[in-house]
């Protein structure tokens, strides 16, 4: 690599790019996120096939049925992930569906209170905790948690998270196992989630419920191998949350749109990132080349 | 000589019962317990895990090593959570037995805990996960480079996921028609190809590898021939 310093001309000013300091780096990062949350950009969203396989399956639930979703993220992953959650207790709710919240993380229960109070109390005030929500808390155990679930509910789980008997709930007083669910929802920011419901969960009873999951980019390549067999919905990041978002508000308007605009509102930051990310990658190669030394070795 | 033996015969006992249970279904019974036995042992696992924290920020700070301060702060952080979960300090009271001191839940919002869960932990952890992102951008930067084949592949695959995943990607080929001989030169349906039929397949041999891994694994701990995880002593 020639000294860039001894290189003249637009060459030059390339080769000396390669040696930016890295905060100008870190402000134009900052910028690209700050300017379109502060102005609030918005762009169009096209449902994917995985956001519509996801609806789909949330709609093929008999009306009145039991659902389980299992909150199994962190704060640290909310901001990628609790927009989907948001989606999806909105549409569950929309159809009439019991909802029993769960987590197999220990900070899963805490986001879970945070939706039922955000969005399922605020949107649909005739939720009422025993007969339509249960909350049933977190559970250390991993996927252990999960294969005693698939046989017997309440050896898991004897009470709520409020320490009441599942005896006593109305909703879940006659539920044996897994079974009693149509459909399992796994909010996954990790191990334990979306992969371990699949391995123990659906294939203890392949045929009792569908899965679906609501995954953190980083991890999607792990449950790719299960979509769409073994579980019929995908939502993938923040771009999955938005397409879940405009399927879910088109059929079901909330009255708080706000609510259910937080994945379209992430979408904005996104968007001016990764093209910010693509002029790096571009700038980077170019003073790479502009660097080397003219018809010499590499 | 006991302290081997025991933990080996619980372990073969165990590993036989899960394998015997998945077969025979008057076994399963056995298997739930065993997986009952599991998850308080991951319970028990939280208490010898905040007693490593405990015992390892102790000394980092008796020490004085370098960044002590901070190992002090974890502890001062750690000690107030744990009290005021553990003693239910300041729960709000439940409404359905008002007279009962600490019936409240300890986690609600107007608590200490829920106070610090939602205003301490929940942005200080965001804020770690957002870091990344500045991170990225530099990596981006100085290490995306098209040296060879193998990375000039890898920087295409990134600019089609990167701008596909975004509305740019409808915005550049979104005009294609679905139906139309030029459908697959939308870069939707090239990131669609990519996951489905590159990403999904290396992740299916990668998965399949593991399996066959954790099997040889488990059947070596099953059978006594893999003690590694016993003490030396």
């Amino acid at each position: 690599m020639t000294n860039p310093q001894y290189i003249g001309g637009i060459r030059g000013f390339f080769a000396r790019l390669g040696g930016i300091d890295r905060r100008w780096i870190f402000l134009a990062m900052g910028l690209s996120i700050a300017i379109p949350i502060l102005l609030k950009l918005r762009f169009p969203e096209y449902p994917g096939p995985m956001a519509k396989a996801t609806f789909a399956a949330v709609e093929s639930v008999p009306e009145g049925s039991t659902v389980l979703l299992s909150f199994d993220y962190d704060p640290a992953s909310a901001a990628e992930l609790q927009p989907m959650a948001n989606a999806l207790v909105h549409h569950c709710a929309s159809r009439n569906l019991k909802i029993v919240f769960m987590a197999l993380w220990p900070l899963g229960k805490q986001q879970a209170d945070r939706t039922i109070e955000t969005v399922l109390k605020p949107l649909h005030p005739g939720y009422s905790e025993g007969t339509d929500y249960v909350q049933l808390g977190f559970q250390a155990g991993n996927e252990g948690v999960i294969k005693v679930m698939a046989t017997n509910l309440s050896k898991q789980f004897p009470n709520d998270a409020n320490g009441k008997p599942l005896g006593d709930i109305p909703l879940l007083k006659n539920a044996k196992d897994l079974g009693e669910f149509k459909l399992v929802a796994s909010i996954s920011a990790g191990y334990p989630g979306a992969k371990e419901w699949v391995q123990y969960g659906n294939g203890a009873m392949p045929d009792a419920f569908e899965v679906v999951s609501g995954s953190t980019g980083v991890q999607v390549g792990q449950l790719l191998p299960y979509y769409p067999k073994q579980m019929e919905g995908l939502l993938v990041a923040v771009k999955g949350a938005a397409e879940y978002e405009m399927l879910v508000e088109g059929k079901y308007p909330a009255a708080n749109p706000e609510l259910l605009g937080q994945g379209r509102v992430r979408m904005g930051p996104q968007l001016v990132a990764h093209l910010l990310m693509i002029a790096l990658i571009v700038l980077g190669n170019i003073a790479m080349i502009a660097g080397r030394p003219r018809g010499g070795a590499r | 000589m006991m302290q081997r033996t025991i933990p080996i015969a619980i372990l073969c006992l165990s590993g036989a019962i899960m394998v015997a249970a998945y077969f025979i279904s008057s076994a399963q019974s056995w298997g739930e317990t065993v997986t009952t036995w599991f998850n308080i042992l991951a319970a028990v696992a939280f208490v010898l895990g905040a007693g490593n924290l405990i015992a390892m920020n102790l000394e980092k700070i008796s020490s004085q090593r370098a960044g002590w301060g901070y190992a002090a702060i974890t502890l001062v952080s750690f000690a107030f959570m744990l009290v005021v979960g553990l003693f239910k300090i300041g729960a709000v009271p439940n409404d359905k037995h008002p007279d009962i001191h600490f019936a409240g839940s300890y986690d609600s919002a107007a608590s200490p805990f829920g106070w610090m869960y939602d205003f301490v932990m929940s942005p200080l952890t965001a804020t770690m996960f957002a870091l990344l992102a500045f991170y990225v951008a530099s990596a981006a930067f100085r290490a995306f480079r098209a040296k060879n084949t193998e990375s000039i592949l890898l920087l295409g695959t990134a600019f089609i996921v990167l701008l596909a995943q975004t509305a740019a990607g409808m915005f550049l080929t979104g005009w294609i028609p679905e139906e139309s001989a030029f459908a697959f030169l939308r870069l939707d349906k090239i990131k669609a190809g990519i996951i489905e039929h590159v990403q999904t397949a290396g992740m299916r041999a990668i998965m399949i590898g593991i399996a066959l891994g954790i099997a040889a694994m488990s059947l070596r701990l099953i059978l006594g021939i893999d003690r590694s995880y016993l003490s030396k002593n």
